[in-house]
C-alpha cells in the first residue's frame, strides 16, 4: 500500500478484471443455454438482420452458448493463471494457505450437498416405489403408475456390476493409491516418484473416463422417457463430469510439478486437487455400491 | 514479499494526490470514487459490500413496485390492472397469469436480490472482516465474483418475465418454490428456463459467498478473539453461511432435474414415466426452510449488536445467544415437510415434522427474551436503529407465533395457501428481515457513508412503515382464516373489505419509501461529516475504533482484544 506498513500476513489482492468478466460471460452462457433448448426467436421471415438475429437467438441454435462457455473457460484460465503466479510471488503465506485448505474443504462439502440431491432422487424411486406406484393403483386413470411398481422397472436390463463397473472401482482405488505416493514422494523430495505417481492418477483416470464412455454405449436402456435410465445417467454422469474435472485438475498439477512450482514445504495446489480426487473416488464407491450392486443383490434384477 | 505485490495496488488508480479535507485516514492509496475500474474490478470487501447495498435498494425497490401491482389488483373484487390486453402493457398487464408472475418475480426479488445481498452481502461484507479485526475478506477477488453474479441473474430473471412462458402468455407464474408439474409442462416456454438459470447463478454467487464468509469467519479474527468473544452479527452470518453451503447445492440439483424434465424427456417429476412430483417439494423445502432461516439469522445479529449498544449493556446470555443460533440452524434443516402437509405425507411423517417444527421455538424464544432482559434495567436511548430493532422484536414475534400455529399439520390443512400463511411469512420476513435491514442500515449509515442522517426523517420513515405494514399484513390474517388464497387474482365480494384495508396499508407503506428516499437525499446533499462512534459506550465493536468512512484499508497492523472482553 502506499501508505502505512501492512504488517500481518494476510493477502490483499490487487484488482481484478476476472469476476466480472466470468459473469458476463455466464450471463451470456444462460441466455445461450436457453437459445439451444428452446429459442427466444422464432423463425426468422427473410432479411439479413433476420437471420443473423435467428443464428444467436433461434431455436437450436448453439453459438450464443458456444460463446459463453468458451467465455467462462478464459475466465477460469485466466484467473487462476493470476493465482499461481500470486502464489509463486510469494503473496501465500502460511495463514493465506490455510484460508485456501478451509476455502476447498468448504467446496468439497457443498459439492457433497449437490450429490446428495441425486442420491436422494435414486432412493425415492429405489426404495419408496412400492408406496408411489404398483398394485394398489389399479383404478382408472393409474394405469401409468402401476407400470412403474417395481425398480428397477420391467423392462430394465441393468449393467452387470462385476464387469466394467467392477473395474473402474478398482481403477479409482488404484488412482487414490498413486496420488498418495506421488503425494508422499513430494514431500520427502523425491520429484523423480512423484512425477511417475502423479503421471499414472491421470493416466487412470483418463482410462476410467473411456471405459465409463465405452460402458454408456452399452447401455440397454435410455436417457429420457425412463424414470430408471435418468436417475441412473444423471448421478452417474455428474459423477464422470467430476471425473473430468478432477483429471484436468491434476494434470494442471502435473505440469506444475514439471514447471518446478511445487516444494516439499508448498504445494496446495496439488493436495487440492489430491483431496477433490478422493471426494470424487468415494462418490463413486456410494454410486457402485448403491446404483450398481444393491439393486441386483437386494431385488434381483436382471443384469448383462 | 507480500508487501511488496500490494505495493503495486495503487498503480491500478487515479489516486488522490492529498490528504483530501482532514479526511487523513481515507490516506493516499483510496481511489477515487468516480473510477469505474475502483468498483468494477474491486477486491475490497466495503466497496463490494457498498455494491451490494446499492444493488439491494434497487432490487427492493423492483420487488416493492411489484407489490404495489399486486396490492392494486387485490384492493377490490374483479381485475382491474391484469386485464389490459388491447395496449403494448399488454405483455405485462394481459390477464391472471401475469398476475401471478408478478407475484412470482415479487418473490424471488426480494428473497434473492434484496434480502440476501442486503444482510449478507452488504452487512456481512461490510462488518464481518470490522468486527473480527481483520484487513479484508479471506477471498477478496472471488467477493467481487459474487457480487457480479448477481446482476446476470437478475437480468435472467427479469428477461424471462417478458418472453413466453406458457402458451403465447408472457413469464413464469408458478410461484418462487416452482413446483412441478407447473414448472415443467405446465409452463413450456423459454420463461421458466431463464428463471431456472437465474436461480442456478445466485446459488453459486451465494456458495462462493459462504465459503468466503466462513473461512475469513474461522481464519482471520485478530489475536485474541476465540468464536466464544467474537459479536454475534458474525456469529449470525458465520452461521447462515453454513445454511447456505450445504442447502443451495440440494436446490441446485433440483433444479437441474427440473431443466432435463422440461428440455431432454427425463420424468423426475412426472407420474407418467414413474417419477414423483412430491419428491420435486423434499428437494426444494430441504432448500427452501434452511433458506428462510438464511433471510432472517443475520437480521439476528444485528438486532443483538443494536439492542446492547442502545441499552449500554452487554448482551443478555451471549453464549446462549450463539448457540440458539447454532441450534435454529441446525434444526433449520431437519423441518422442511412442514411445507408440505397437504401434499400426501403419511400420518408419522406429519406427526414428526409436527414435533420438530414446534421445537423450533425453543431457541427462537432464547432469542426473543434474551434481547428484552438485555433492555431490560438499561438506559434505553430511543435513537432510530433502536426503533427498527424494538419493532423487529414485536413484529418478529407476531410472525413466530402464527408460525407455532401454522406448524400443527391439523390447522395447516385448513389454512394451506391461504392469506394467513402470506401473513404469517410476511411478519417474519417484510417485518423481520426488513426491519432487521433498517435497523442495520441505520446503525452503521454513518459508518458506510461517512456522513450523518436526518434523524427526524429516521423517526418518521419508521413510524409510517411501521403503521403501512401492519396494516397491509394484519388483515391478511382474518381474510386468510375466512379462506381467501393465494396467488388468485379475483375473489368475491365476502373479502372486498379486508383487502381494501390491506391495500391502503401499501399506499401508508410506499409512503414511507419516499420518506426513506428523501432522507438518502438529503444525507447525501447535506454530508454532514460522521464521528468514527455516534453510539457512544455502548458500541463496543471494532468497526467504531476506525474513522467513518474507515480507510480504504483497515487494519494493517492488527488489533487485539481481551480474551475475557464484555461483548
Amino acid at each position: 500500500m502506499a501508505h502505512g506498513e501492512v504488517k500481518h500476513d494476510y493477502h490483499l489482492v490487487n484488482p481484478s478484471p476476472w469476476p466480472l468478466v466470468g459473469s458476463v460471460f455466464m450471463f451470456v452462457l444462460a441466455v445461450g443455454a436457453v437459445v439451444y433448448m428452446k429459442g427466444l426467436l422464432p423463425e426468422p421471415d427473410s432479411g439479413r438482420a433476420a437471420q443473423i438475429g435467428h443464428l444467436f437467438l433461434g431455436p437450436k441454435q448453439p453459438w450464443l452458448l458456444l460463446i459463453g462457455v468458451l467465455g467462462v473457460l478464459y475466465t477460469m484460465v485466466g484467473w487462476w493463471s493470476d493465482v499461481v503466479k500470486e502464489s509463486r510471488g510469494g503473496d501465500h503465506t502460511p495463514v493465506v494457505q490455510v484460508g485456501l485448505r478451509y476455502g476447498m474443504v468448504l467446496f468439497i462439502a457443498s459439492e457433497v450437498m449437490f450429490f446428495l440431491a441425486w442420491f436422494w432422487a435414486y432412493f425415492n424411486m429405489f426404495i419408496f416405489h412400492g408406496d408411489r406406484a404398483g398394485p394398489k393403483f389399479d383404478s382408472a386413470g393409474f394405469e401409468s403408475l402401476k407400470a412403474w411398481g417395481d425398480w428397477p422397472p420391467p423392462d430394465v436390463t441393468q449393467f452387470d456390476p462385476f464387469h466394467i463397473p467392477l473395474m473402474n472401482t478398482l481403477i479409482l482405488l488404484l488412482s487414490g493409491a498413486t496420488v498418495t505416493w506421488a503425494h508422499h514422494a513430494l514431500q520427502v523430495g523425491d520429484r523423480k516418484s512423484a512425477k511417475l505417481g502423479l503421471a499414472l492418477t491421470v493416466a487412470l483416470g483418463f482410462l476410467f473416463t473411456l471405459l465409463q464412455v465405452y460402458e454408456y454405449g452399452h447401455a440397454e436402456f435410455a436417457f429420457d422417457g425412463n424414470l430408471y435410465g435418468a436417475t441412473f445417467f444423471m448421478a452417474t454422469g455428474f459423477h464422470g463430469a467430476h471425473v473430468v474435472i478432477g483429471t484436468i485438475f491434476l494434470a494442471v498439477c502435473l505440469m506444475r510439478l514439471y514447471a518446478g512450482h511445487f516444494t516439499p514445504q508448498k504445494h496446495f495446489g496439488f493436495e487440492a486437487a489430491a483431496w477433490y480426487w478422493h471426494f470424487v473416488d468415494v462418490v463413486w464407491l456410494f454410486l457402485f455400491a448403491f446404483v450398481y450392486v444393491a439393486p441386483i443383490i437386494l431385488l434381483g434384477g436382471a443384469a448383462h | 514479499m507480500a508487501t511488496e505485490i500490494q505495493g503495486g495496488h495503487s498503480a491500478h488508480y487515479a489516486t488522490e494526490t492529498g490528504h483530501g479535507d482532514g479526511d487523513s485516514d481515507a490516506g493516499h492509496g483510496t481511489p477515487r470514487w468516480y473510477n469505474p475500474a475502483r468498483w468494477l474490478f474491486s477486491t475490497n470487501h466495503k466497496d463490494i459490500g457498498t455494491m451490494y447495498l446499492v444493488f439491494a435498494i434497487v432490487a427492493g425497490l423492483i420487488g416493492g413496485a411489484l407489490s404495489g401491482l399486486i396490492r392494486w389488483e387485490l384492493a377490490q373484487p374483479g381485475l382491474q390492472v391484469f386485464n389490459d390486453q388491447t395496449s403494448l402493457w399488454g405483455i405485462v398487464f394481459g390477464n391472471a397469469h401475469n398476475y401471478n408472475v408478478a407475484v412470482t418475480a415479487h418473490g424471488l426479488i426480494m428473497i434473492f436480490f434484496m434480502v440476501m445481498p442486503a444482510l449478507i452481502g452488504g452487512f456481512g461484507n461490510w462488518f464481518v472482516p470490522l468486527q473480527i479485526g481483520a484487513p479484508d475478506m479471506a477471498f477478496p477477488r472471488m467477493n467481487n465474483i459474487s457480487f457480479w453474479l448477481l446482476p446476470a441473474s437478475l437480468g435472467l430473471l427479469i428477461l424471462s418475465m417478458f418472453v413466453p412462458g406458457q402458451g403465447s402468455d408472457n413469464g413464469f407464474g408458478g410461484g418462487w418454490t416452482a413446483y412441478a408439474p407447473l414448472s415443467t409442462t405446465g409452463h413450456n416456454g423459454p420463461a421458466m428456463d431463464l428463471a431456472i438459470l437465474s436461480l442456478h447463478i445466485a446459488g453459486i454467487s451465494s456458495i462462493l459467498g459462504a465459503i468466503n464468509f466462513i473461512t475469513t469467519i474461522f481464519n482471520m479474527r485478530a489475536p485474541g478473539m476465540t468464536l466464544h468473544n467474537m459479536p454475534l452479527f458474525a456469529w449470525s452470518v458465520l452461521v447462515t453461511a453454513f445454511l447456505l453451503l450445504l442447502a443451495l447445492p440440494v436446490f441446485a440439483g433440483a433444479l437441474t432435474m427440473l431443466l432435463t424434465d422440461r428440455n431432454f424427456g427425463t420424468h423426475f417429476f412426472s407420474p407418467d414415466g414413474g417419477g414423483d412430483p412430491v419428491l420435486y417439494q423434499h428437494l426444494f423445502w430441504f432448500f427452501g426452510h434452511p433458506e428462510v432461516y438464511i433471510l432472517i439469522l443475520p437480521g439476528f445479529g444485528i438486532i443483538s449488536n443494536i439492542v446492547s449498544t442502545f441499552s449500554r449493556k452487554p448482551i443478555f446470555g451471549y453464549l446462549g445467544m450463539a448457540y440458539a443460533m447454532v441450534a435454529i440452524g441446525l434444526i433449520g434443516f431437519i423441518v422442511w415437510a412442514h411445507h408440505m402437509y397437504t401434499a400426501g405425507l403419511s400420518l408419522n411423517l406429519r406427526a414428526y415434522f409436527v414435533a420438530a417444527t414446534m421445537i423450533i421455538a425453543v431457541p427462537t424464544g432464547i432469542k426473543i427474551f434474551s434481547w428484552i432482559a438485555t433492555m431490560w434495567g438499561g438506559s434505553i436511548d430511543f435513537k432510530v436503529p433502536m426503533l427498527w430493532a424494538i419493532g423487529f422484536i414485536f413484529l418478529f414475534t407476531v410472525g413466530g407465533v402464527t408460525g407455532v400455529v401454522l406448524s400443527n399439520a391439523s390447522v395447516d390443512t385448513r389454512l394451506h395457501d391461504t392469506y394467513y400463511v402470506v401473513a404469517h411469512f410476511h411478519y417474519v420476513l417484510s417485518l423481520g428481515a426488513v426491519f432487521a435491514i433498517f435497523a442495520g442500515f441505520y446503525y452503521w449509515f454513518e459508518k458506510i457513508w461517512g456522513v450523518k442522517y436526518n434523524g427526524v426523517l429516521g423517526g418518521l420513515h419508521f413510524w409510517i412503515t411501521f403503521i403501512g405494514v401492519n396494516i397491509v399484513f394484519f388483515p391478511q390474517h382474518f381474510l386468510g382464516l375466512q379462506g381467501f388464497q393465494r396467488r388468485v387474482p379475483d375473489f368475491a365480494d365476502a373479502y372486498a373489505h379486508w383487502n381494501r384495508i390491506s391495500s391502503i396499508g401499501y399506499v401508508i407503506t410506499a409512503l414511507g419509501t419516499v420518506v426513506f428516499l428523501i432522507l438518502l437525499l438529503e444525507s447525501a446533499v447535506r454530508r454532514r461529516k460522521a464521528a468514527a462512534n455516534p453510539w457512544g459506550d455502548g458500541a463496543t465493536t471494532f468497526e467504531w475504533t476506525l474513522s467513518s468512512p474507515p480507510p480504504f484499508h483497515q487494519f494493517s497492523e492488527l488489533p487485539r482484544i481481551d480474551a475475557d472482553r464484555a461483548h
